[in-house]
C-alpha cells in the first residue's frame, strides 16, 4: 500500500491538506465555517449527487501547482477534485458572492415562500441559503408556478411548489430501495417530482427522502402540522432495529415524541454509524416508534447548525453550558439586565399601586436604584 | 464556384443507393483507411487538415480524437451526433437525407481510427423518415462488406446502429446525447469526467457531428495537407450553411469559407439576395443560440474590414461587435422583422427545450421569456431591459451544459444592438402592436432593388 498522497488546496487564503479525490467542497468543508460553499444538491452520503444547484460555485485563481491558470468558468465546488497547490476563492471573490446572490434568486424565484406553514421552516436549507446569500427582495412579478397535486402515500407528503429539483431524493431511492417508484418528469421548469403513475411510495427505507430533502417538499406526514421544529427538544436515542442501525434522534416536547429523524451532522447531512455506514433508518423506526417507551434515551442532541433550530437550544456539548453565562461570556463579562427583572420592579406591575399613582413603566435606572 | 467536397455528388440521380454511390467513387476512403493506414496514422491525417468539429463549437477534430483514453480491454465508441435541433440549421439533414453513404463511409472510417466496433447514429426523433434511409444504407453497405464482420478482409469489425431521440433539443449535447443512448433521461452530465475518458456506458467515447465524419471522407480521399489548403486561415475544408429568412435562395450551400458574407447573401450562387428587394436588417449567422448582428456590423467588421464566412472573421471582435459561425444555421432578418418577437420565440425555444437540471437554466430561461413576452405585447417597463441583461448575465457561464449559454446569448446580443427597439416597444406600447420598428439606423449599405 502506497501511502496516500496530500494535496494543498488554499480556499479564501486559507491552506489546508486533503487527500487526492477530494472535492473543493469537502477541503473547504474541513476548514468550516463561512468558507465552505453552501450546498443544495449536493449529498456526501449519495453518489452521483450535486453539480445541479449552482450554489457552491467557487473561482479556481490558480489551477495548480504545474498548471497555474485560473479556470474560465465558475466551477461548482461540489464536483471538482482538488489539484496540488490550487487556489480557490470563495468568499473572497466578487464573481462568486453575485453570482451565488443571482442563483439564490433563480432558487427563490418559483419558490411560494410559504414558510410560516411548512414543516421545514427552522431547519430548511434554502432558508439559511437565502438569509446568508441572497436579496431581501425579488425582482419576479409574475405568478408562481403550481403543479397538480401527487399523493405520495400516507407517510410522506409532497409538496412540488417548494421543490428545487436538487435530485437527492432520486438518488436516495437509487441507491437505498432496489426499486425505485418516483422520479423526475418533464423537463425545464415544468420538471416535477412524482410517481409515474399515482402511487405511494411503500419501500421500507424511503422514508430517507424525508431527511435528504433541503427544503419542504418532502416532509413527514405523521408530523404534518403537528409543531414547529424550534419549539422541539432534540433528542439522541437508539432502539435494537432488525432492519436499521436503529440510531435516531426524537423530536420531543415533554414525554411526547413528536417526530423521529436520522442524526444530522452540522452540515445536515446523515450523520455515520460507528462502523462508519451512513445511518439511514427505516420507515418503521421513523414513522411507527412514537413512544418514548421504544426507545433507549441518550441524551439531549447537539445542534451546530446556524439555522433557527439552534437557537434556545444546547449549543454546547452535552451537559451544556446555562444560557445565562453564554450571554455574559458573548458580552465580555456584562450580565445583561433581564427584561423580566425590570417587570418586576415596575410598579406597573403591582396590583396594589394604582396605575394613576405610578410614575410610569420602569426603566433601567429605577431597577438599579431599587437594587441598589 | 467554390470547392464542394461533401454536396458534390448530391445531385447525381440515384445517389442514395450504395450501387451508384459506389459507381461515383464511394468508398474508396474505407479501402485506404484499411487497407493502407493503421488508426494512428488517419489520426494524424485528421490533424494535419486542421479539421474543426461542424457542430458548433469549433473544437479541432485531430486533437478531440487523440483525448480519447485506451485502457486495455474496455470497448471504445464512436458517437455520430445527428440530433441537429437548433432552429435554423438544418444541413446534417440534407446530407443524411441525400447523401447517407458519405456519413456512413465517413463513420467506418473514423470508427477504424478510434477503434471502435459498434458505432451509433444519435439521430433527432423528428427524422424519422432518415432513420429508415440510413437504416436501408447500413443494409447496403453491410450486403456489399462495408460493414459488418472482417470489413474487406482486414479483421476489421464495425457495426453501426441508429438510435432516434425522443425529440429533446437538449440531447444534442454531447452528454446528454450519452445519457439518452443509455436509455436514461436525457440530462447532460457534469464534467469532468469528459466522454473521451468516461463516456457511453462509462467506455472512452467521441461524439462527433454528421457533417465532421463525412469530411473525414475527403480527408482521406486527398490526405489532410491538400485538405487544409482549402479555406483560410485556421478554418479549412469546405462547410454546409443552412440558409433560411428572408432570402431569395433558401437552402443548405456548400462554401469554402473563402467567400465574403455580403456575397453569400447576395450572390445568385447562394441566398440569392433579400427577399422581394427589401433591406438587410439582421442575422443569425450560426444556428439560434449565436449572437445576432445587425446589418452593418454583420457585413464589415468594427474595424471596417469585410466579414468573411469563416471561424475567425464571423467571431472577429468577439461577442461586442461580433458572433459565431456556430453550426452554420444562417438565419436573414429582412427590415419588416422585429428583433424583440424574434428574440421573444428563441427563448420561449430555450424555455421549453431547457433540462431542469440546474437551476439558473431552468428558472433562468422561464424568467426571460415572460419578460420578453411582456415587451413584445406592449405590456413592458424600461427596467425589464435592465433586468433582462442582469439575468442573462447571471445564467451565462454558471450552468452544467452550454444551454445556459445558448439560452442568454441572443438575448444579450439582441440589447446589445437593438436596445433602441426594445425602447421603443416600451414607450410605443399601442403602436408596437400594429406597426414595426423597421430598419432605423440599422441601414443595409447594399440596397439592391426588386
Amino acid at each position: 500500500m502506497s501511502e496516500q498522497t496530500l494535496f494543498k488546496v488554499t480556499i479564501d487564503n486559507i491552506t489546508v491538506e486533503v487527500p487526492a479525490g477530494t472535492t473543493i467542497l469537502q477541503a473547504a468543508r474541513k476548514i468550516g465555517g463561512e468558507v465552505a460553499p453552501p450546498a443544495m444538491c449536493f449529498y456526501s452520503k449519495l453518489k452521483g449527487s450535486g453539480g445541479k444547484c449552482r450554489t457552491c460555485l467557487v473561482e479556481v485563481a490558480k489551477g495548480s501547482e504545474k498548471d497555474p491558470r485560473p479556470m474560465p468558468k465558475l466551477v461548482a465546488s461540489c464536483r471538482t477534485t482538488v489539484m496540488d497547490g490550487m487556489e480557490v476563492k470563495n468568499i473572497t471573490s466578487e464573481k462568486v458572492v453575485e453570482a451565488r446572490a443571482g442563483v439564490v434568486e433563480f432558487l427563490l424565484l418559483n419558490h411560494p415562500l410559504d414558510c410560516p406553514i411548512c414543516d421545514q421552516a427552522g431547519e430548511c436549507h434554502l432558508q439559511d441559503l437565502s438569509f446568508e446569500h441572497g436579496k431581501s427582495g425579488t425582482r419576479y412579478e409574475f405568478q408562481r408556478r403550481t403543479f397538480k397535486k401527487h399523493d405520495l402515500g400516507k407517510n410522506i407528503q409532497l409538496h412540488m411548489t417548494r421543490c428545487i429539483l436538487c435530485y437527492r431524493c432520486v438518488f436516495t431511492a437509487d441507491q437505498l430501495t432496489n426499486k425505485r417508484e418516483h422520479g423526475i418528469l418533464d423537463r425545464g421548469d415544468h420538471a416535477e417530482i412524482a410517481t409515474h403513475i399515482e402511487k405511494s411510495l411503500e419501500n421500507e427505507f424511503i422514508g430517507n427522502v424525508i431527511d435528504v430533502c433541503p427544503v419542504g417538499a418532502l416532509t413527514d406526514k405523521t408530523f404534518r402540522f403537528k409543531n414547529r421544529v424550534w419549539f422541539l427538544k432534540p433528542m439522541d436515542a437508539h432502539r435494537d432495529c432488525p432492519t436499521c442501525s436503529g440510531r435516531v434522534t426524537l423530536w420531543n416536547r415533554g414525554d411526547e415524541v413528536f417526530r423521529v429523524t436520522a442524526r444530522k451532522d452540522e452540515w445536515g447531512e446523515i450523520e455515520d454509524t460507528p462502523d462508519g455506514q451512513p445511518g439511514w433508518i427505516c420507515n418503521t423506526c421513523r414513522f411507527d416508534k412514537k413512544e418514548t417507551s421504544d426507545w433507549v434515551i441518550e441524551g439531549p442532541r447537539e445542534i451546530n447548525r446556524h439555522s433557527v433550530i439552534a437557537q434556545g437550544h444546547y449549543s454546547g456539548k452535552i451537559g451544556t453550558t446555562k444560557p445565562n453565562e453564554t450571554f455574559t461570556a458573548v458580552n465580555d463579562g456584562r450580565t445583561p439586565q433581564l427584561l423580566m427583572d425590570i417587570h418586576d420592579e415596575s410598579e406597573v406591575n403591582q396590583p396594589s399601586i394604582h396605575l394613576s399613582q405610578t410614575k410610569g413603566p420602569s426603566h433601567g435606572e429605577t431597577f438599579n436604584n431599587n437594587k441598589a | 464556384m467554390g470547392v464542394k467536397l461533401l454536396l458534390e455528388k448530391a445531385n447525381v440521380p440515384g445517389i442514395r443507393s450504395f450501387e451508384v454511390y459506389r459507381r461515383e467513387g464511394g468508398y474508396r476512403s474505407v479501402e485506404k483507411a484499411l487497407k493502407e493506414m493503421n488508426p494512428e496514422l488517419i489520426v494524424e491525417e485528421v490533424k494535419k487538415s486542421g479539421l474543426r468539429g461542424r457542430g458548433g463549437a469549433g473544437f479541432p477534430t485531430g486533437m478531440k480524437w487523440s483525448f480519447i483514453a485506451k485502457p486495455e480491454g474496455v470497448p471504445r465508441h464512436l458517437v455520430c451526433n445527428a440530433d441537429e435541433s437548433e432552429p435554423g440549421t438544418f444541413k446534417d439533414r440534407y446530407l443524411m437525407e441525400f447523401i447517407p453513404h458519405l456519413l456512413l463511409e465517413g463513420l467506418i472510417v473514423s470508427s477504424f481510427a478510434l477503434g471502435s466496433n459498434d458505432t451509433y447514429i444519435y439521430i433527432r426523433g423528428e427524422y424519422a423518415w432518415i432513420t429508415d434511409i440510413l437504416e436501408e444504407a447500413i443494409e447496403e453497405a453491410k450486403a456489399a462488406g462495408f460493414l459488418g464482420k472482417n470489413i474487406l478482409g482486414t479483421g476489421f469489425d464495425c457495426n453501426i446502429h441508429v438510435q432516434r431521440g425522443a425529440g429533446a433539443y437538449i440531447c444534442g449535447e454531447e452528454t446528454a446525447l450519452i445519457e439518452s443512448l443509455e436509455g436514461k433521461r436525457g440530462n447532460p452530465r457534469i464534467k469532468p469526467p469528459f466522454p473521451a475518458i468516461q463516456g457511453l456506458w462509462m467506455r472512452p467515447t467521441v461524439v462527433n457531428n454528421v457533417e465532421t465524419l463525412a469530411a473525414v471522407v475527403p480527408i482521406i480521399n486527398m490526405g489532410g495537407d491538400e485538405y487544409a489548403k482549402i479555406g483560410v486561415g485556421r478554418s479549412t475544408g469546405t462547410k454546409l450553411i443552412s440558409a433560411c429568412g428572408n432570402i431569395n435562395k433558401p437552402g443548405v450551400y456548400e462554401i469554402d469559407m473563402t467567400i465574403s458574407v455580403e456575397e453569400f447573401i447576395y450572390s445568385d450562387e447562394y441566398c440569392g439576395g433579400i427577399k422581394g428587394g427589401k433591406q438587410l436588417k439582421a442575422c443569425i449567422p450560426g444556428g439560434s443560440s449565436v449572437p445576432i448582428l445587425p446589418a452593418n456590423l454583420l457585413l464589415k467588421t468594427a474595424k471596417g474590414e469585410t466579414r468573411y464566412m469563416n471561424y475567425e472573421s464571423l467571431s472577429d471582435g468577439g461577442f461586442a461587435t461580433g458572433s459565431m459561425l456556430g453550426s452554420g444555421g444562417f438565419i436573414v432578418l429582412d427590415e419588416d422583422q422585429c428583433i424583440v418577437k424574434n428574440t421573444l420565440t428563441l427563448a420561449r425555444f430555450y424555455r421549453h427545450e431547457s433540462c431542469g437540471q440546474c437551476s439558473p437554466c431552468r428558472e433562468g430561461t422561464g424568467w426571460m421569456e415572460k419578460i420578453l413576452y411582456k415587451i413584445e405585447h406592449g405590456k413592458g417597463s424600461m427596467s425589464d431591459i435592465d433586468l433582462l441583461w442582469d439575468i442573462q448575465r447571471k445564467i451565462e457561464g454558471n450552468t452544467i451544459c452550454p444551454l445556459g449559454d445558448a439560452a442568454a446569448w441572443p438575448v444579450a446580443a439582441a440589447i446589445r444592438h437593438f436596445r433602441d427597439e426594445f425602447e421603443w416597444h416600451i414607450n410605443n406600447p399601442e403602436l408596437s402592436q400594429t406597426s414595426n420598428f423597421g430598419l432605423q439606423h440599422y441601414a443595409d449599405p447594399i440596397h439592391v432593388p426588386a
